[in-house]
């Protein structure tokens, strides 16, 4: 996967290129807005990932700018301006999707290949399947061979979130600001406790567990049969 | 600049000014009026008292001659407080009557004329100053004439009256106007100076200051009195500005030095990868925990900047109780603690839906780290937390009532304030920051955080008011 960081610190910017490139994608960097928004324009990249105070052009414009050119390149905004309305404004301005700093490296990871994989066509299947795990985004029902599972609303929309993106990390901030909608951090783990809850349906008297934690990241869901 | 330089720049005293140069120029035109018309009425009265006479004698002498005329002025002449008489011939000689001295002239033309004059019966000199009168002279048929008048004394010590009335009233008016305004302003000034004074203690450093009130309620009090309350607000700001300060030094420092000890300790005594591994894991956990206390301080401080106010929109509180609700439950079971969601009724309230939700996130969050069920159990109640959500009156109340030890009343109020964990708690995770940020998520929509006695527990409230904040100006 190719990635462009837009990002003037130049140490933040040589960190996530180096890093993503340890992961195995491609990553350029560039230390100001024109020079962002010339290189975004010109390469094939699969995610942006803009800073959103940059040097010469902000990087709302340059997200602007893009978009105004027709250009629907996944962006990720980066700002030190974590609160609502900011994340309003950034999305609002063309963003896909907001991190605020400090963040992890492993949230920025994750957050980038769900993004890439977003551009990959629309996943809008209505049956999503993992391993023998099948749920049906219609009729909204689960089953895990041939045992028919009930979940809650709120666990369907977890079990359905991490379906979405299976084989991908998805961490616990990403769970909460999707399934639950909320951008806070609660101080204690509460996504844990639905997670094992929701295991505890879809992976028990089962052999092979979907449902994966990743340390220091989040979690997975995974045929790790394959 | 001298003080009497300052007291004559006052406003108070340049509005005396004002009113005096008002005054004296009524005082002034009142007295002119008055004597206006009162001249005109002497002069009126004279010339109807000279008219009658003139008849009366025109009469005599049509009856009875010059000789007569003669007698009958004569007659008149000596009355005491008489009038003016003299009779001539046309040649100017006098016949009879009781003045001389007149201006030359004055026979000569019939008619209307004053003139000074000397009584028959005075002698010349600087005893007998000349006399000022009104006369008239007719020419009786024969040549002859006849002059009437009456003295003018009484106009003019009426003149003298009256401008000596003008006088002291003017004077006396400006002697009054003035040391009142002198007074009224010195007062003032005394105590503008003192709010000066005040000023500029508290300019100094010196929050503490109060501004002087006398305690008349007049609008110089009224004025103090909202300074003070400005002044109550901006020490009470400062204070928690520097509370802030000071317990964030505190409370980041606290984990920075162990982040830094762990950093060091690892260097120093690692002996392979995994010891390194672990080192590093542990700082990263530190270093997430500090971003979470830091995440909690910028929005605290955010919610009660009032910044967030742009972005309220209508939500119903109850569904934000389920929402929080069912988010906790399953962590409230694992703790071996049942959830109860009381939130039937549509509770609609103006606000950031988000950070009310934070909110009562927290304060739920706080019951599960507090009331664990042994801890309720010993209270004798059952291991239960209560969400509920409910309309009152001009508010909606968000509350979480748990059976754990709740907060003894004299600590209610501290534990709201930021970074305070009351002693107990000290050994639970977490920034401290929880309540202090409902505290202030609750004022920023114009309502509060109360704690109260869930006898036995903890019973804490977020009420908003159901239209959100009230608008300030601006």
């Amino acid at each position: 996967m190719r990635i462009l960081v837009i990002e003037d610190d130049r140490d933040a910017a040589d960190y996530l290129v180096k890093a993503l490139a340890e992961v195995g994608h491609v990553a350029d960097a560039a230390v100001d807005g024109e020079d962002g928004l010339a290189m975004a324009l010109d390469g094939q990249y699969d995610v942006l990932v803009v800073d959103r105070m940059l040097p010469k052009r902000d990087g709302l414009s340059v997200i602007g700018a893009l978009r105004e050119k027709g250009v629907d390149t996944p962006v990720l905004i980066l700002s030190a301006l974590g609160q609502v309305d900011d994340r309003v404004k950034g999305l609002r301005a063309g963003g896909d999707d907001y991190l605020s700093k400090p963040y992890s490296f492993t949230e920025l990871l994750a957050r980038v290949e769900v993004l890439a994989r977003r551009r990959g066509g629309r996943n809008e299947e209505t049956v999503l399947r993992v391993g023998d795990l099948e749920l049906d985004r219609l009729s909204h029902l689960v089953r895990r061979g041939q045992d028919e599972i009930s979940l809650q609303p709120r666990e369907f929309r977890l079990l359905e979130y991490l379906m979405k993106h299976a084989g991908k990390v998805v961490t616990r901030t990403m769970l909460l600001e999707n399934v639950w909608d909320y951008h806070f951090d609660p101080q204690t783990n509460v996504i844990d406790v639905h997670i094992s809850r929701l295991r505890a349906k879809i992976d028990k008297g089962f052999s092979q567990p979907l449902l994966h934690t990743i340390r220091g990241a989040g979690y997975m869901i995974r045929d790790s049969a394959r | 600049m001298t003080a009497l330089g300052k007291l004559f720049r006052t406003t108070t005293f340049k509005l005396t000014l004002v009113y005096l140069t008002v005054f004296a120029l009524f005082a002034g035109f009142l007295l002119g009026y008055f004597a206006l018309n009162t001249r005109r009425l002497i002069d009126e009265q004279i010339t109807d008292t000279v008219n009658a006479e003139i008849t009366g004698l025109a009469e005599q002498y049509r009856l009875g001659g010059i000789s007569r005329l003669v007698f009958v002025v004569n007659a008149r002449s000596r009355r005491p407080g008489s009038s003016l008489y003299l009779v001539t011939t046309f040649k100017g000689q006098p016949l009879a009557g009781n003045v001389t001295a007149l201006e030359p002239g004055v026979l000569d033309n019939p008619g209307w004329t004053e003139t000074t004059y000397r009584r028959l019966d005075e002698t010349e000199g600087p005893d007998h100053p000349e006399h000022h009168a009104l006369v008239r002279v007719f020419k009786l048929p024969g040549d002859f004439r006849l002059l009437v008048g009456r003295d003018l004394e009484e106009r003019e010590r009426l003149y003298r009256i009256v401008l000596s009335a003008g006088r002291w009233s003017v004077a006396i008016v400006i002697v009054l106007g003035l040391a009142g305004g002198l007074f009224v302003t010195r007062r003032v000034l005394r105590r503008v100076d003192a709010m000066t004074e005040t000023t500029r203690t508290i300019m100094a450093g010196d929050l503490g200051e109060r501004l002087p009130i006398a305690g008349s309620g007049d609008e110089i009090d009224r004025l103090a009195e909202n300074l003070n309350q400005m002044l109550e607000r901006i020490e009470s700001l400062m204070r928690g500005l520097k509370e802030v300060s000071d317990n964030i030094a505190h409370d980041l420092k606290t984990p920075l030095t162990r982040l830094r000890n762990r950093a060091e300790q690892a260097l120093r005594t690692a002996k392979g990868e995994g010891d390194y591994r672990s080192a590093l894991e542990r700082t990263i956990e530190e270093s997430d925990a500090l971003i979470s206390t830091f995440n909690a301080l910028l929005m605290i401080a955010r919610a009660e900047s009032g910044q967030v106010r742009d972005d309220m929109k209508d939500f119903d509180a109850s569904e934000i109780a389920r929402d929080v609700g069912e988010l906790y439950e399953p962590l409230a079971e694992e703790k071996g603690l049942s959830l109860r969601v009381e939130a039937d009724a549509p509770a609609p309230v103006r606000g950031n839906r988000e950070l009310v939700s934070q909110a009562l996130a927290n304060l739920v969050d706080n019951a599960i780290k507090y009331a664990a069920p042994a801890e309720q159990a010993a209270n004798g109640a059952p291991a239960e937390i209560v969400v509920r959500a409910l309309g009152a009156g001009e508010r909606i109340l968000l509350s979480v009532a748990d059976h754990g030890p709740g907060i003894p009343a004299a600590d209610r109020a501290r534990a709201v304030e930021r970074f305070v964990r009351l002693e107990r708690s000290r050994s639970q995770p977490g920034s401290g920051l929880g309540l202090s940020l409902a505290a202030a998520v609750a004022r920023l929509h114009g309502g509060e955080l109360m704690l109260e006695d869930n006898a036995p527990g903890l019973k804490s409230i977020i009420a908003l008011p159901r239209g959100g904040p009230v608008q300030t100006a601006g």
